[in-house]
């Protein structure tokens, strides 16, 4: 480019050349990138652009959607139109089942993590040569299908199950205990699926940390809940923060467990969504559930991401 | 929280165990002697600040056992720097492991004046360890480092925010305390380790091999810092290394360490002029070893004749009574050259010159076919001038000779 500034008014050909070469290498740098951007422009922009647009159209009688404006879905979500007077009236009902799921999810990560960090541990304290070993173990449940480890859940808790034939047999109880269909079963079911998205990141966090650091933290007087809380905790939390978001997400999202261990009873945001996609015949206010569902787990993530991140720098 | 902790960091096993001195709460350290201008005065100088007393180490079970430790004593003065010097693999590390409370000994005691610390937790010793890798926490800044030990002893803020500033100044790290320690260069990471350790203002500091990481330079420059250190806070320094010129120019007195034995303990000079065995002897310092057989011997003197009939008087070590074919070792600076064969104890020929600059070395092969190497101080003057091949005469200083153990 150089040469190009010596004689302005009549660029040199190598110049000429040169400023080619970077558009065709800019280009093909596009070009490279372009799959990717299909894929993503296909398989996620274009469908939740659907989605955008259909929650602002009209429910049609028999599912569908009719082209015409309307904020209904919306409004649906929070009011219910009487049939005599249009009034709207406020009903809380979906509200309490996005509460309900919220809580569901929340108390899926906090024991997921409770289970998962002593676990993980473990896993990351031994030998190198065992440690696939372990790995190994907990992907295990990921060769066999959800629905068909959901489905022998429900036989091991239901009320001629497993569990309760056992206690029964045993003698300690003189009639079975319901379990399933109930909220129990749920957060069982969620707790059952979500497990080993917990454990994964935290155990990859916690196998590349420096074990002489809590060699260190002894014997600077630190006590073992001390290295635990003043070590441990905070050089995993990427870790944390990376098995957190990877169980809160898809369990606020949850379908099939849900579906299956709540017996249709005990709605979650997922069961609720795809309900007006079929019996429901409401499309928008399907839609309108979904980006809700988005809206919120963005803000969620907004403050969960700003409040832990930057007190960690991990060197 | 318990499992969350095992095995792999020497998990403290007996916590019900009474702590260190008389506390109730645990972590406290027991009440100083007292401090001077943060300079702690020593309770009473001359004392052991650490004895180790018939201290085993095995490692593994049944077939595998290997001793790391084979009934190690030796006894640490107060306010003394102390290495512990030997090849990798000598057990040096695992004694100070086992000071500081890392691992557990398999048998014997280890005193802190003259309390068994051999059963407690790192975390009720008032011994702090530099770590051969820093071990700096890499999400707390510089001056949190420093202050981390005394916040696990609940030491109120004022009193740590004022100790942190003076080990700061006393390592010069001032500038850069808010600084994370990935930040900051080896140099200065090893500075902050040193601090971090000396806070809590520990009965026995540990150091493993702390100055290997860094460059020729600035290892050169951290001797004197740690000597300097160990001046101003009057703490006793037990020092690991495999650096022979590092512990000869650092310590007060060298325990050297071979296969999982202390071979011999003694001042620098003691252990380089005096020493007791093979081992330590080519350990340390370049030396040239002679075979040759007792013939007569008074206390701490013995007359050692060659092969070539030529005679030598040689000390030996204490309590060891040399007799029939021995080795003997002279320090190549501890002989030099003679024109005349007929004028040295012993007498070859001379087979290469190397020149050093400072000094030159002469490789001498004797008539016995071993090879002697004499080191020679270069001056301005010197009067005579050597070429390979001449027939020389190698004299010995005055009690240059000493005979080993083995």
């Amino acid at each position: 480019m150089t040469t190009a500034t010596l004689s302005p008014t009549m660029p040199s050909k190598a110049a000429l050349f040169e400023a080619q070469a970077v558009k065709a290498g800019a280009r093909r740098n596009r070009l490279l990138s372009l799959p990717a951007l299909l894929i993503i422009g296909i398989f996620g922009v274009l469908p939740l652009l659907i989605i955008c647009v259909y929650s602002f159209l009209a429910a049609a009688p028999y599912g569908g959607v009719q082209w015409r404006f309307s904020t209904d879905a919306y409004l649906n979500f929070l009011f219910q139109r009487d049939i005599f007077d249009d009034t709207l009236q406020f009903t809380p009902d979906f509200l309490i089942i996005y509460l309900r799921s919220f809580l569901f999810a929340v108390v899926t990560t906090i024991i997921c993590l409770l289970l998962g960090f002593p676990t993980a541990y473990f896993m990351a304290t031994r030998p190198p040569a065992q440690r696939n070993w372990w790995v190994l173990l907990i992907t295990i449940p990921f060769w066999s299908n959800l629905l068909v480890r959901t489905l022998a859940i429900m036989f091991i808790i239901r009320d001629e199950g497993l569990i309760n034939n056992a206690l029964l047999g045993l003698g300690v109880i003189d009639k079975p205990i319901t379990m399933l269909y109930t909220n129990f079963a749920i957060q069982l079911g969620l707790l059952y699926a979500f497990l080993p998205f917990m454990v994964l990141p935290l155990y990859s966090s916690l196998e590349k940390l420096d074990f002489r650091l809590i060699e260190a933290a002894y014997d600077l007087y630190a006590t073992r809940r001390q290295v635990l809380w003043r070590v441990i905790i905070p050089l995993s939390k990427p870790g944390i923060i990376a098995g957190c978001l990877l169980v809160f997400i898809p369990a606020l999202g949850a379908y099939v467990t849900p579906l299956i261990l709540g017996g249709g009873v005990h709605l979650m945001i997922g069961d609720l969504i795809a309900q007006q996609f079929g019996s429901g015949r409401n499309w928008p206010l399907g839609c309108a559930q979904a980006l809700i569902l988005m809206a919120a787990v963005l803000v969620a993530l907004f403050f969960y991401v700003r409040n832990t991140s930057g007190k960690v720098q991990h060197g | 929280m318990g499992i969350a902790l095992k095995k792999r960091v020497a998990a403290p096993q007996l916590p019900s165990r009474p702590a260190y001195g008389d506390n109730q709460t645990g972590t406290h350290l027991p009440p100083r002697a007292g401090s001077l201008n943060g300079v702690i005065v020593p309770e009473q100088p001359g004392k052991n600040a650490i004895e180790v007393r018939g201290v085993r180490k095995v490692f593994g079970t049944g077939e595998n056992q290997v001793a790391a430790l084979d009934t190690v004593s030796v006894s640490i003065r107060e306010n003394e720097f102390f290495t512990l010097l030997g090849p990798s693999g000598c057990g040096k590390t695992t004694l100070l492991r086992l000071i500081a409370g890392f691992d557990f000994p398999s048998a014997g005691e280890i005193m802190l004046h003259g309390q068994d610390i051999a059963p407690l937790p790192p975390f009720k010793r008032p011994v702090n360890t530099v770590f051969q890798s820093y071990a700096l926490f890499p999400h707390m800044t510089v001056a949190q480092n420093i202050g981390f030990g005394l916040e696990m002893l609940g030491k109120p803020k004022g009193e740590i925010e004022a100790r942190v500033a003076q080990m700061l100044k006393l390592v010069k790290m001032e500038a850069l305390k808010a600084r994370r320690t990935s930040q900051i260069s080896g140099g200065q990471q090893q500075r902050v380790a040193l601090a971090r350790a000396l806070a809590p203002q520990p009965k026995v500091l540990l150091l493993d091999e702390p100055l290997s990481a860094l460059d020729y330079k600035l290892r050169k420059e951290m001797q004197i810092e740690l000597k300097r250190l160990q001046h101003e806070t009057g703490i006793t320094f037990i020092f690991v290394t495999h650096d022979q010129e590092e512990a000869l120019t650092m310590s007060d007195r060298i325990a050297v360490m071979s296969a999982g034995k202390i071979l011999q303990v003694g001042t620098p000079r003691d252990i380089y002029d005096r020493p007791a065995e093979r081992f330590v002897a080519d350990f340390i310092g370049e030396t040239n070893f002679l075979a040759g057989t007792v013939v007569s011997k008074k206390p701490g003197v013995a007359t050692v004749k060659f092969d070539s009939n030529a005679t030598v008087a040689a000390g030996y070590p204490e309590g060891f009574d040399p007799t029939g074919e021995v080795t003997l070792v002279v320090r190549p600076e501890h002989a030099d050259l003679v024109p005349d064969p007929a004028k040295g104890t012993i007498a070859g020929t001379l087979s290469n010159i190397v020149y050093f600059g400072t000094d030159t070395h002469y490789h001498v092969r004797l008539d016995g076919g071993e090879n002697f190497i004499v080191r020679h101080q270069n001056s301005r003057s010197s009067p005579v001038t050597y070429e390979t091949g001449a027939e020389v005469g190698i004299q010995f200083e005055e009690g240059a000779a000493r005979v080993l153990k083995d």
